[in-house]
């Protein structure tokens, strides 16, 4: 495919869409179908079919507020409604031309002005199964480009100009990693991509994987014409089944438009890609854990050097980028890399998607610009801790970050500032806590997660992770002592010091953040037995008796 | 000029030593009667950087290196035996017995076992963190040998034992995290298994966890030596 | 220089490391010129004395009677040692940890027993469902690990503490030593 034949694809997707008076479009991403926003979707086209108006009902990915949903937007009065049932399609198609309709409207208009949307540039406008609607959306068009008019090199400076750094969490600069794979030697290289999203409440990689399909794999093309790879893989765990089926329909179409495969628009360069399942092991979103499992082999990590870069897949050059720093790289290399650094702080640039969840009243996904506020993303996006509560904290980069308390909300989010604080910013989870969550048990949560999800390979992580999470359950129970607590924190300090890999490196943030603004909860745990939130149970304290036999 | 590029000068403990360029720090380091403690590292075998007790600190940095697979570059200071890195190398043993049944005192291994050695010379005189206490099986299926899962520290030395010197991999590990166990074959018994009987792994376990069925009481020593003379034969065929 | 008080006491362990500390032979009549033995199993005295200068605890805390035993050492007593595997680490008693004691008590009064098949119930302490070692009950202020610890690492570390020298103990012994 050129890119005259793009525009003609995109020219004949508009002239399609002009036949249309009306747009319907329903979100049709995971937490709208679990409402059923696919009966919706039915009704709808049934009720557009019954009507004389020229109807456009189309399904797609995640709009954001998921809370709110299922949702449905009307174009082009761009009017969204929220908590649409079926039962609503007659009145929605009959309002069309007319007023809305008000029991359905909802006013979001903060939750969305203060958004800047390129990841989710598309997300609620196409639909994730048709690559047309992407290509008229000028989708591929940055592919085609690169591929026509830039070399590998020049691909690889403008990402550099742009100043993106990884998204997964670590933060990395993307250019130099790029730079660094382009410069390895051999003729065989890989791309992957990890789509191994696993934190707690984390749900960005997927709802572009499924909204946006084809976003990731032209940024994943690009990256393999920059770097030199002719062969890519997207490793998606198995609980992301739509996920799934939504790649492996864009990667048919992809292969079938020759945007994939050998040759693409008449150029030397070949690149295909294939996606493999994770089973689920959250240690196999760690880069050379994933790329163990990729290889057919058990996930656990490896000591780094040599990094994927110099010995990846197979020992071949590996470029390994998470699903968030692929769907960024279309529009940097379309707008070029200075658009991008315009946008957020001096040393985090761009765009962050974040998931938010918890206590607060709009979750779902948002994408704001590095640098905002704490305060802005939960007071005014989120709007807000519902239900007359108060806002406790905020915890940020999943299992490995860290808990931010209410003094801290007026800070910006950027990798070096949450990093300063004792979280990280982690691929993007934001779990929102009121008066109602008592923090001992909220490390303790994660501590758990992170000893379930360890791999058992290094001691520090396999039976540190044990250990942190004896010693909370105690706190948490009320038979903790003071000595317990010093156990805990030099624990901590060995784990976060001598893990094989990240996981186990950040597995005491949860522990040591906590520790740090809310010590005075520890201390409640255990010298006057009391939960201050009432979450713990203290009563195993209360009948020690218990763990005596009669003999 | 091309044969001095090879060769790089370092500082270990205050100790000037000269290196091969590709030498892991842990080799220099014993090369010159440096003791870096060690565990899941054997010599012979592929290293795995598993354990923790041999990471280093490097000046200039305030990470930890694993000195089994870092490599030594020219002109870096090593430090192998601070303070920092003694608390951590009692925590990790720590962590090691309290997270199994390590029952010195009735182990085969008993005088033999590098666990306990390390314990004694890392200054471990008792374990501050609470006993796991797991129930964990003991397989005797095998008419030469035993797997006593209370005593395995999953060091993996069996598995790459197994898979790259007798080229048979009858061992690896099955679980994760906490619950992870050494098994044979797809978690046979291992006397059903595809177990060749050479008992390399028996020879090579640090601990008590594998052990010789006709050894008695403590008389248990181990010898692992056989490996480095083992592929230095095979390299020389 | 008045004699500094030591008791011995004996919880859940084998009686080996008492024995080992006898193992001292005519060194205990060089010690005795320095410590009085005022409470032991092997002397005659009932009652734990108000004021002890040095107890060295034998054995874990298995039972609700042995918690009792150490939690009062510890607060009679100025130094209290950990002495031998049981004490510091849980050791053969412990071993009963994984399967819990209602097993054990099965094990030894019914399944094993030829007559009176039956679980005491009285005067016999209530055990504990994890045996454990005495300094998770009580602050110890020296681990002699060993099992038991030789005569000559009681010799040189009672030696040490009563004149005050320098006391290395990793290089006296180690766990089942």
């Amino acid at each position: 495919m050129t890119i005259e034949e793009l525009e003609q694809v995109a020219k004949s997707v508009c002239q399609e869409n002009e036949k249309y008076d009306f747009e319907v479009n329903v979100c049709m991403d995971l937490a709208c179908m679990s409402q059923g926003a696919d009966r919706l979707r039915e009704a709808l086209e049934k009720a557009a079919g019954a009507s004389d108006k020229h109807v456009l009902v189309r399904r797609t990915g995640c709009m954001g507020p998921c809370s709110s949903g299922p949702l449905v937007r009307v174009d082009p009065e761009e009017t969204l409604y929220h908590h649409v049932n079926a039962g609503h399609a007659e009145a929605i198609v009959a309002s069309l031309g007319g007023a809305p309709v008000p029991e359905l409207q909802c006013d979001l208009n903060d939750h969305f002005d203060r958004q800047v949307r390129v990841v989710l540039e598309n997300a609620g406008h196409i639909d994730p199964e048709k690559i047309d609607d992407y290509i008229a959306r000028d989708g591929y068009k940055a592919l085609l480009t690169a591929l026509t008019e830039m070399t590998p090199s020049g691909v690889i400076h403008r990402i550099t100009e742009s100043g993106l750094r990884g998204r997964g969490g670590g933060g990395y600069p993307t250019g130099l990693k790029w730079g660094t794979v382009a410069k390895a030697g051999g003729e065989l290289k890989y791309v992957v991509c990890n789509g191994d999203e696993g934190d707690p409440g984390a749900f960005m990689d997927r709802s572009v994987m499924e909204g946006d399909p084809h976003r990731v794999i032209e940024g994943m093309a690009i990256a393999a014409y920059a770097v030199g790879a002719s062969k890519g893989f997207i490793y998606v765990r198995a609980e992301y089944p739509v996920a799934v089926s939504r790649l492996t329909t864009a990667l048919r179409d992809t292969r079938r438009r020759g945007l994939l495969g050998s040759g693409i628009c008449n150029t030397p360069f070949n690149f295909d890609v294939e996606i493999r399942l994770g089973a689920g092991a959250f240690v196999c979103g760690e880069e050379t854990a994933l790329l163990a499992s990729i290889e057919g082999r058990r996930g656990a990590p490896k000591p780094r050097p040599p990094y994927p870069a110099v010995s990846g897949l197979w020992g071949k050059p590996t470029l390994i980028n998470n699903v968030e720093t692929f769907a960024n790289i279309a529009p940097i290399v379309r707008n070029g890399g200075k658009w991008f650094a315009n946008m957020g702080s001096e040393r985090s640039k761009g765009t962050k998607v974040f998931a938010l969840t918890g206590k607060i009243a709009n979750t779902g996904l948002v994408e704001v610009p590095m640098g905002i506020k704490l305060r802005e993303i939960i007071e005014v996006i989120g709007g807000g801790v519902p239900d007359g509560h108060t806002f406790k904290a905020v915890q940020t980069g999943g299992p490995s970050g860290g808990c931010i308390p209410a003094e801290m909300l007026d800070l910006g989010v950027s990798y070096d500032a949450l990093m300063a604080v004792g979280s990280i910013m982690g691929s993007g989870g934001m779990i929102v806590m009121d008066d109602t969550s008592c923090m001992v048990n909220v490390a303790r949560f994660f501590v758990e997660f992170c000893m379930t999800e360890s791999c058992g390979k290094c001691i520090p992580c396999r039976a540190g992770t044990a250990q942190m999470f004896t010693l909370l359950s105690r706190i948490c129970e009320g038979s903790g002592t003071m000595e317990d607590l010093d156990l805990l924190v030099s624990l901590c300090n060995t784990i976060k010091e001598t893990s094989l890999c990240g996981l186990g490196m950040t597995a005491p943030n949860p522990v040591l953040s906590t520790l740090k603004y809310f010590k005075n909860e520890y201390i409640e745990h255990i010298v006057h037995k009391r939960c201050p939130a009432g979450v713990c149970n203290m009563e195993a304290h209360a009948s020690e008796v218990s763990k005596e036999v009669l003999a | 000029m091309s044969e001095s590029m090879g060769v790089k000068t370092l500082i270990i403990d205050g100790q000037e030593v000269s290196a091969r360029s590709g030498q892991t720090i842990l080799e220099v380091a014993r090369e010159n009667d440096i003791k870096i403690p060690t565990l899941c590292h054997i010599e012979g075998l592929g290293a795995v950087g598993a354990c923790r007790l041999c990471l280093v600190e490097v000046k200039g940095t305030s990470k930890l290196f694993p000195s089994c697979v870092a490599n030594i570059h020219e002109g870096m200071e090593v430090l192998t035996d601070t303070e920092r890195l003694r608390k951590h190398r009692r925590v990790i043993l720590e962590l090691l017995f309290a997270e199994r049944n390590h029952i010195c005192s009735v182990c085969v291994s008993n005088g033999h076992c590098e666990l306990q050695a390390l314990a004694q010379e890392q200054g471990v005189t008792h374990i501050s963190l609470p006993y796991r206490n797991p129930a964990l099986a003991v397989d005797a299926s095998h008419e030469r040998f035993t797997v006593d899962h209370n005593r395995c520290i999953l060091c993996t030395r069996c598995v790459r034992v197994c898979a790259e010197i007798e080229g048979a991999h009858v061992w690896d590990v099955m679980g994760r995290g906490i619950d992870s166990i050494v098994i044979t074959d797809l978690h046979d018994e291992w006397g059903a298994s595809s177990c060749t009987r050479c008992g390399k792994c028996v020879q090579v376990c640090p601990t008590g966890a594998l052990f010789d069925k006709s050894k008695i009481g403590s008389d248990h020593p181990k010898y692992p030596d056989f490996l480095p003379y083992l592929n230095l034969m095979r390299e020389a065929q | 220089m008045s004699k500094l008080k030591v008791a011995t006491v004996w919880l859940d362990g084998c009686s080996g490391c008492h024995m080992s500390f006898l193992d001292m032979d005519e060194r205990i009549l060089e010690l005795a010129k320095l410590i009085d033995v005022v409470y032991s199993p092997l002397v005659d005295a009932k009652d734990f004395p108000d004021e002890v200068d040095i107890a060295l605890v034998e054995g874990a805390v298995a039972s609700e009677d042995d918690e009792k035993k150490i939690k009062k050492v510890r607060a009679h007593s100025k130094l209290l040692i950990a002495m031998g595997d049981c004490a510091v680490a849980g050791n053969v008693p412990s071993m009963r940890n994984p399967f819990g004691p209602e097993a054990i008590l099965e094990r030894a009064y019914i399944e094993n027993a030829s007559v009176q098949q039956q679980i005491p119930c009285v005067v016999v302490p209530k055990l504990l469902k994890i045996v454990r070692p005495i300094h998770e009950f009580v602050t110890v202020d020296v681990f002699l690990p060993g099992c038991p610890p030789s005569a000559d690492t009681f010799h040189t570390a009672l030696t040490a503490l009563v004149t005050g020298a320098p006391l290395d103990i990793s290089a006296l012994t180690r766990f089942g030593a």
